[in-house]
């Protein structure tokens, strides 16, 4: 824009020094007691917190342990999701009186924020494990669905009436050409499920479980135990990151398999 | 005209509200305790609508969700836009800034709840606060795509023809990147709705997040279907009128017309 791109010293030259005022501000207002360190703890106090959290149990778990839990509900929810609404949205792609059935169900229940079915995941699982499970799965099942059926609407015609020419029954079809043709649109959607997931599951933690990390936050705010919220925030960032990191990492690997097979 | 896709819809949605019927008043499939019926549900939307629940009727509670979320959502956009644009016009911003971004964006919003909590309580400020957060994100990342994206002939034309630095950025700049701002504005919008549900889910006095708390609480599932009912069509109805803010402010951008 009003520059050409910087070089690359003078950009991590302004990259730290955000860092610096970003992390120096914050310590600032921290240790000088500005705002009561009670309320912000400083960046060393909450780094302290999260290592001390990894040993020391709060809230019935240690920190791993609570990530451990909330992991294996996310890892089944979004299973759940993808397990689901990938083939549905292929069979809508291919089928177009499913098609017809489905959508308007599926946009009447859309506008409805996952989240608001917490009451009814409480009512029917407790705070076990089926309550998290049911709400990630309400936050990663539209992508999942939207994305493999335009993956498989937008299939090059040509390649559908070859097959059909050839006489391709309807599983085949389905197997054939639409899913090998509609992954990376379904492997976007993944993407975009895993994070909605990730953030649905933050808030079904804070609401309805008895383990977890959202667990601990929510504890630890009664408790007004800042450090270990601040923790907790950290833990939920750098898990959901790296996350993010490998499912891209697996997007690249697809596209390169498939760079070599065309 | 219906056509055949209509006729089809239709019978989808008459199909499932009869079997809605059919497992819960008829057969008694699933019991009431479960899910409600649908006399159940329209008796708890008139309890709530004439009478009150929680503390308020549903025009209250709805007024008050909405009244949150529009607030949160106008604090996001004068704060997100105005630095998503400078981000974009100048790459000494974008690089102090992104490493900031980088650390905060992987945080979600619902994390934010607990600390909002902490540090303002549970009235109305926590949730602007996190609705603001939830918000902020997209509307940034949005208006900041918006600027790298326009053409540079568009911007050096209009430096060549001497134009001022602040004519520049509000009648070159942001228009031009008006209809990424709007894309990111939805997502802000979603984001905003699903932070205010939560926040109010975890602690509030009224709002249509606290009605469904306390129907969980009453084990009440007729209440907690109409509130969320509710917050479906909140949620519709505010996303039309973006959809309308939209069409008339690109009015201009005939590529951008369906």
């Amino acid at each position: 824009m009003s520059h050409a791109p910087l070089r690359l010293g003078e950009k991590l030259a302004w990259g730290l020094l955000g860092l610096a005022g970003f992390i120096g501000l914050w310590t600032l207002l921290s240790v000088s007691g500005i705002v009561p360190r009670q309320f912000l703890p400083s960046p060393l106090d909450v780094l302290m917190r999260t290592l001390q959290l990894s040993s020391t149990p709060f809230a019935g778990a240690t920190l791993p342990q609570h990530l451990a839990s909330s992991l294996q509900r996310y890892a089944l929810g979004v299973l759940l999701a993808a397990g689901i609404g990938v083939p549905l949205g292929l069979l809508m792609g291919w089928f177009r009186l499913l098609d017809d059935i489905v959508t308007p169900l599926f946009d009447g229940l859309r506008f409805i924020a996952p989240i608001a079915w917490v009451p009814f995941a409480a009512l029917w699982f407790g705070t076990g494990i089926g309550g998290p499970v049911l709400i990630i799965f309400a936050g990663a099942f539209p992508p999942c669905l939207i994305n493999a059926y335009r993956g498989a609407r937008f299939v090059e015609p040509r390649l559908i009436e070859a097959a059909r020419m050839l006489g391709t029954g309807h599983l085949r079809m389905i197997l054939e050409i639409l899913l090998p043709a509609a992954t990376p649109s379904i492997v976007a959607g993944l993407r975009v499920s895993a994070g909605l997931g990730w953030q649905s599951l933050v808030g079904a933690e804070l609401i309805v479980a008895a383990a977890g990390v959202g667990f601990m936050m929510v504890q630890a705010q009664a408790n007004v135990a800042t450090p270990t919220v601040m923790a907790g925030m950290a833990a939920i960032g750098i898990v959901g990151m790296l996350i993010d990191i490998l499912l891209r990492q697996g997007e690249a690997w697809l596209r390169r398999r498939r760079g070599l097979e065309a | 005209m219906i056509g055949r896709r209509g006729w089809v819809s239709l019978t989808s949605v008459a199909a499932t509200l009869l079997l809605w019927f059919v497992l819960t008043t008829a057969t008694g499939l699933v019991s009431p305790g479960r899910f409600p019926s649908p006399t159940e549900f329209w008796q708890s939307l008139n309890q709530i609508a004439t009478r009150g629940y929680a503390g308020a009727e549903l025009a209250n509670h709805a007024f008050h969700s909405v009244r949150l979320v529009v607030l949160g959502f106008l604090v996001a956009i004068a704060t997100g836009v105005p630095l998503g644009l400078w981000m974009g016009w100048s790459r000494r911003a974008e690089a102090a800034i992104n490493p900031i971004f980088l650390i905060i964006r992987p945080i979600p919003p619902l994390a934010w709840i607990p600390l909002a909590i902490l540090w303002l309580g549970l009235g109305d400020a926590a949730k602007i606060m996190v609705i603001w957060f939830a918000a902020f994100v997209p509307a940034v990342i949005n208006a900041f795509a918006g600027v790298r994206n326009i053409d540079r002939p568009i911007i050096e034309a209009a430096r060549m023809l001497g134009t001022p630095r602040w004519r520049l950025v509000s009648e070159v700049i942001a228009p031009a990147a008006s209809p990424m701002i709007f894309t990111g504005l939805r997502l802000s919008l979603q984001a905003a709705w699903t932070t205010l549900v939560a926040a109010e889910l975890v602690g509030a006095l009224v709002g249509i997040g606290f009605v469904l708390n306390m129907a969980q609480q009453d084990i009440y599932p007729g209440m907690i279907l109409a509130g969320m009912v509710t917050v479906g069509i909140l949620g519709w109805a505010t996303t039309l009128l973006l959809g309308l803010a939209e069409r008339r402010a690109l009015a201009w951008n005939v590529a951008g017309r369906d």
